[in-house]
Parts: structure tokens; C-alpha cells; sequence
């Protein structure tokens, strides 16, 4: 068993389960916005704080995770303290891990009876707060807000345009840096500014 | 159909809270139940929580025939909802009930098989005497006496099989079904109707297996083998990369075996039924074993006419706690309904009552 | 017990241990560790389900049967030996003791000395209850071929 496996998970796994969803679920409903988790967590290197909490409160036995090459370090400590199966194929995946925006289109994005089955992508960045910026408007935003990120691609708003056209279906993106998190709903329209 | 928001009601329902906490108690000069009398003692009200609420743990069964005053559907009920607050680890290997320890073991087709006709400790002789020694309380109790060691037992479907006069087990190790995961859809493949049967209402399963036997389908039974007992439970961390025994259950399994007729490609067999349920439930065992052969009518190209083999019939109706959800909900007020339905009612009585004034007045 | 653990079974001692321990008692089992190590708790003790599943006819495919509840609980001594126990039932105290022993088993210096005082005793107990359990199940045993006499 490696090492990473000897750093503990959530010492209050039932109350910071509980934060980080309640995070995540406000993070969707307002696209954009900046929520702080994982502030007493210990993560395993290259994950942040953010990432590793979103992890243990969404990844379950229940739910293949794809890990990209980068990130497969944490594999071992993810399948400990979440129970996850990793699987080799994203199209396989309920969650996605990575460090760098990965090919959408692989990752299942629905059914039209069943949209909710697709991927979440759950992305490591540099810096939220800063740096690019783009303007998010649609569902949860009662006028266009920015947001400012670090890490994403060039084109990645058109890259999230293609995703965001195939709503009802399409793939929902959190995206964490440090202790803070944001979610992108696949029904957020993203240009930018 | 909307339901209508009950207001004012709070004080009334923590009033019927009180009492029936009261009621639950019941006289304070008798001594209050304890779960371990509960889990000791009824030990098949606790089996029958258990295996309809679909979750295994004497203690919490317990717990929930004391809460539930002994009503065992209730009980299931909270035990149905206790489970859904924990995580799920994982999936056991499959248990092996031809190693269980054996408390009773025994069959209806074979006299002097190997291993013999262990009674453990049955109802059958009993002659259903009320024994009013019971009700003094403190009577000595002596257990069996004597008995040497158990000897191998060999499953009878073994036994018939060597000779090639029974239908197998059946391969694959396919990942079955799981009706606490995925809705039930049809048709619904043989695993998903056990796990269905295995927790389904006792009473229906029995009413079913008994219809089978007065001739709603049903293909002369024989209780091939009922085996009760413990099994160890296995189980595969990813972490430790091997399997480990986490420790034992109590199980009856029961081996109903029918005949069959064969066909111009299927020599001449007997067919099975197969029951397996939490703890010492002999009757539940039987009746499922009986039910899980009647559905399985059409893929044994059986004509398919009672209701014990349509398979809609009895997997939607098998579970008690549905069935008390959709039966009970007719409390919750349906007053908007009502009332459309009374003005209905009223305006063709008024129509009637014209009617028929009208044609008298033209006489 | 083998002394030696046959190769096609590497891990025949460990789980042996491991399937004492899950039926042990909490109590006992501390009384006979007597001091404990320091060790650190890497994860539970929680209580969560195990799905146990059955076989079709008894040697079939797999179906689910129902679910159990199980307590399981990972610890690290301060030695760096990690144990890891699933049990059955809700006992977090049992999980944690059992999970502590089976790290300190690992340990080939104390090894010997723990299945001697702590599973060999437990492993004994429990097969003498299992013992008991079968002498009630075999007087309960049908003799067709018993003969009485008749006259005295």
C-alpha cells in the first residue's frame, strides 16, 4: 500500500461531506461563483485541497472515476477513502479527474431519457480569481457575471460552446483551485470578455 | 393531484406522538422490553423484519419490532430507511450454503440421505398445543442432549444430479441485478426476481405458493432440501487484494424440485425452484421456492395462466412496504378530488330528479 | 494452524486471523491485548452495508440477496505496520481493536506471541461454541434405523 494512503480523509467526514456538497450544489445553481472547501484537509500531492474534498464527498464505489495520467499518484489514496473504481476508458466515467482541460467529447455526455448520466469533470486549475476572463450568462444568473481563471485553454470557450449545445445532454465542469471551487452547468453560456 | 398543506396540525400530531409513546410503553408498573429480550426471544418476529426490510442486523431489527409495537411491516419499514443513511462498502462473495453450519437440514424426497434428517429446533412435531407453562415464566429449560458430531452434508440437487435427473445450477458469473440500485424492468432476468422474492411479503409469497399447489399453475412439488444455518459472510477490500470472512448470518434455503415433462430437445428432468431468506424463515423459504418455479413457466415452455407465473403480478406486488405506501397514501387528504367528485355526483342527481319531473308534469 | 503457509494460499495466516477477530468480542479481545501500541486511525471506524449475495439454486449465478450492516476501521501503528478490519454488525470498537491487531500481527517480532495469547485462545472459544452448536444439531438427528426393545 503506498504512502499516500496514510494521509487520513475528512476528520468530520459527515459534516465536511456535508459542506463541500452543499458547495457544490450552490456552485451550480450559480454558475460562477467562488465557494471555499477543503480548508482542513491534508491532500495527496498534485491534488488541491478543493479537488480532494470535492472527491471524497461526490466519488464512490458506485461511480467510475477516470483519472488522467498526471493525477494517477492520487489513485491509490481515492480508492481508500472514496471506495473509487478507476477505469481506463472516460467514456466510462461518471467523474473525470485532470489537470488540464481534456478532450470533452470523450466523456459521456447523456442520454436525452436519462441527461443526468453523463460526466462530471472535476478540473484542477491554477488560480480562480484571476487571470482570463470570461463571461458567464443563462439559468442561475439574473444578469452576466465574470469569472477569472487560470489554467484553462485558449479556446476554451468554444471548445464549452460545443458542450453547451448539446443540452439537455453535455458534460457539467467543477473547477477547483487551492481551497476554492466553481461549477460550470452544462446549460451555462460562456463567452470572452 | 395536489395535496393540501395540513396547518394547526402540529399540536395534534405531537399530541398523537405522546401518546403513542404512551401506548408503546403501556403499563408503567410492567417492566419495559428490552432488545436483547426482543433479539433473544422473538427471534422470528426479528427474522422477518430483517429479511423484508432487506437489511441484517439483529440488533436494529430488534429495535424496530420494540418501536413499531410489533407490527413487523412497520418494523421493515424503519429498517428500509435506516439502511438508506449508510454507505455501501461492498458486495459479498457468494455464500456458500453448502458449507453452512447446520441446525436443521432436511428433505421430503429422500428418507436416509447422507448426513441424515437433522430437525433442528422445529415447530413441526409440536402438535400446536397452546403450552400454558410458558405463560408461568422461569420454567427450567433443558436443551438436547447427547449427539455426536455432524457428518457431511452433500445437496440433494447434487445427489439427483450425478445421475443427470435434475437441471443445473446454472453457470455465470455475471454481475447481477440490483433493485436498490436500478428500477425493476421486463423481463426481469432470474436474479432481479429473487432478490425481489427475497424480500417480499411473507403472507403473499405464501398465498402464491399455495395457489400454485391447488392447481393455478403449479407442477407437483417436492421439498427437495430446506437447510438452516449459519453462513459466513466474504467479502474483497481492495486494500488488502484478498478476500476475508467478516463473519456469519443465519439463512434458510430452500430446494423445491418439480417435474418436468420434456420436450423433443430436453430429455425428460426435473426442474427446480430456489428459496433463500434471512434467518429462520422455513415458510418464506418454501414459498418462495414455489413462486420462483412458477414464474419461470415461459422459459421452461409452460403455458402461462395463474397468477403466480405472470411475473408483473407478483413482482409488483411482492413488496410490503410499496404496497403499505401506495394503500396508506389514501389517508393523506384527497379533499380537492372529493369535492369535484361530490359536485359530479350532486349535478347528475339534480339532472335525474328533472328528468324525471319533467316526464311526469308531460303526463 | 500451519506453521508454514502453503504457496497457493499466501495470505492463509492473515485471513485466518482476520475471521477470528470479526467474531471476536471487544471486551475480551482488549483484555488480552492488554497495553495498547500508539497507532493512528487512517479511516472509521464507520458502520456502512455489505450487499451479500447468494447463488441461483445454490450454485448459480450470482443474485443479491440483501444487505448487513459492517463496521470497518483502518489503523497505523506508530511502527508503520497498517490493519485494516471489516466485521459485522455495528461495533466500532471491536472494528478498531481488530484492525489494531491485525496491524500489530504483522509485525514479525510480536506475531507469535499474539496468536498465542490473543487468536489461539479466541479461535478456541469460538470453535467450541460452533462445537456446541453442532452436538444440539446432531441429537437432533433422525435414527431410522434406532431399535427399541420391547420387553424390558
Amino acid at each position: 500500500m503506498s504512502a499516500t494512503v496514510a494521509l487520513p480523509g475528512f476528520t468530520d467526514p459527515v459534516g465536511e461531506a456535508q459542506a463541500t456538497f452543499r458547495a457544490v450544489l450552490d456552485a451550480m445553481a450559480r454558475p460562477g461563483r467562488l465557494n471555499r472547501v477543503g480548508a482542513q484537509l491534508t491532500a495527496p500531492a498534485p491534488l488541491d485541497q478543493a479537488t480532494a474534498a470535492v472527491l471524497l464527498t461526490l466519488v464512490d464505489n458506485e461511480t467510475p472515476l477516470w483519472l488522467e495520467p498526471l493525477v494517477a499518484a492520487a489513485g491509490d489514496w481515492l480508492a481508500f477513502h472514496c471506495g473509487a473504481s478507476i477505469v481506463d476508458m472516460p467514456g466510462n466515467a461518471a467523474f473525470a479527474l485532470a489537470l488540464s482541460l481534456p478532450d470533452l467529447e470523450a466523456l459521456s455526455a447523456g442520454s436525452h431519457e436519462a441527461p443526468e448520466s453523463s460526466a462530471t469533470l472535476i478540473l484542477q486549475i491554477g488560480a480562480l480569481g484571476s487571470g482570463t476572463r470570461y463571461r458567464l450568462s443563462g439559468p442561475g444568473l439574473r444578469e452576466p457575471t465574470l469569472l477569472a481563471s487560470n489554467g484553462l485553454p485558449a479556446d476554451f470557450a468554444a471548445v464549452w460552446q460545443r458542450n453547451h449545445a448539446l443540452y439537455p445532454r453535455g458534460v457539467d465542469i467543477i473547477l477547483c483551485a487551492g481551497t476554492t471551487l466553481t461549477a460550470l452547468p452544462r446549460s451555462v453560456s460562456i463567452e470572452e470578455a | 393531484m395536489a395535496y393540501v398543506t395540513v396547518k394547526g396540525g402540529e399540536q395534534a400530531i405531537d399530541n398523537a406522538h405522546a401518546w403513542l409513546a404512551e401506548e408503546r410503553r403501556g403499563d408503567q408498573a410492567v417492566p419495559e422490553l428490552s432488545l436483547a429480550q426482543i433479539e433473544g426471544q422473538l427471534g422470528r418476529s426479528v427474522d422477518r423484519a430483517m429479511g423484508e426490510g432487506s437489511l441484517y442486523d439483529r440488533e436494529l431489527a430488534a429495535l424496530a419490532v420494540k418501536q413499531a409495537q410489533g407490527d413487523l411491516i412497520e418494523a421493515a419499514f424503519l429498517l428500509r430507511a435506516y439502511r438508506t443513511t449508510l454507505p455501501r462498502f461492498a458486495h459479498s462473495l457468494p455464500a456458500d450454503t453448502s458449507a453452512m453450519q447446520i441446525r436443521r437440514r432436511i428433505s421430503a424426497v429422500f428418507k436416509d440421505l447422507p448426513g441424515g434428517q437433522v430437525l433442528g429446533p422445529t415447530y413441526d412435531y409440536t402438535h400446536r398445543l397452546l403450552d400454558f407453562g410458558l405463560a408461568d415464566g422461569d420454567a427450567a429449560v433443558v436443551g438436547p442432549c447427547g449427539g455426536e458430531t455432524m457428518t457431511a452434508m452433500p445437496r440433494v440437487p447434487d445427489i439427483l444430479g450425478d445421475e443427470g435427473l435434475i437441471e443445473h445450477d446454472g453457470n455465470g458469473e455475471a454481475e447481477p441485478g440490483d433493485l436498490t440500485r436500478q428500477p425493476l424492468t421486463f423481463p426481469a432476468a432470474r436474479d432481479m426476481r429473487l432478490q425481489a422474492l427475497a424480500r417480499g411479503d411473507e403472507g403473499f409469497l405464501l398465498a402464491l405458493g399455495y395457489s400454485t399447489q391447488r392447481g393455478y399453475g403449479g407442477t407437483h412439488p417436492f421439498a427437495g432440501e430446506i437447510r438452516m444455518g449459519e453462513v459466513s459472510v466474504e467479502i474483497e477490500p481492495p486494500e488488502l487484494g484478498f478476500a476475508i470472512d467478516i463473519g456469519d448470518i443465519t439463512v434458510t434455503e430452500c430446494q423445491m424440485v418439480n417435474q418436468f415433462k420434456g420436450s423433443k430437445t430436453a430429455p425428460p428432468q426435473f426442474t427446480r425452484g430456489y428459496g433463500l431468506v434471512f434467518g429462520f424463515s422455513e415458510r418464506k423459504a418454501m414459498a418462495m421456492a414455489l413462486v420462483d418455479r412458477a414464474m419461470r413457466a415461459e422459459e421452461l415452455g409452460e403455458e402461462v395462466t395463474a397468477p403466480a407465473q405472470n411475473v408483473e403480478f407478483v413482482l409488483y406486488h411482492a413488496d410490503n412496504i410499496e404496497a403499505t405506501g401506495f394503500v396508506e397514501h389514501l389517508k393523506l387528504p384527497h379533499y380537492v378530488d372529493f369535492q369535484s367528485e361530490l359536485e359530479n355526483v350532486r349535478r347528475l342527481k339534480r339532472e335525474v330528479t328533472r328528468m324525471t319531473e319533467s316526464a311526469e308534469a308531460a303526463e | 494452524m500451519p506453521d508454514a503457509v502453503p504457496p497457493e494460499q499466501p495470505h492463509a495466516a492473515r485471513r485466518r486471523w482476520i475471521a477470528v477477530l470479526a467474531r471476536s468480542d471487544a471486551a475480551e479481545l482488549c483484555e488480552r491485548l492488554g497495553t495498547l501500541p500508539a497507532y493512528r486511525v487512517l479511516r472509521g471506524p464507520e458502520a456502512g452495508l455489505v450487499m451479500v449475495r447468494g447463488r441461483t439454486g445454490g450454485g448459480g449465478a450470482p443474485f443479491n440477496l440483501g444487505e448487513m450492516t459492517a463496521t470497518r476501521c483502518s489503523v497505523r501503528t506508530d511502527a508503520g505496520c497498517v490493519g485494516h478490519a471489516y466485521i459485522a454488525g455495528r461495533n466500532e470498537r471491536l472494528a478498531e481493536l481488530a484492525a489494531l491487531t491485525d496491524a500489530l500481527l504483522q509485525d514479525p517480532t510480536r506475531q507469535n506471541a499474539l496468536m498465542e495469547e490473543v487468536i489461539e485462545p479466541l479461535a478456541a472459544m469460538q470453535q467450541a461454541r460452533r462445537d456446541a452448536v453442532s452436538a444440539k444439531a446432531a441429537a437432533t438427528r433422525v435414527q431410522f434405523f434406532a431399535m427399541r426393545n420391547m420387553r424390558s
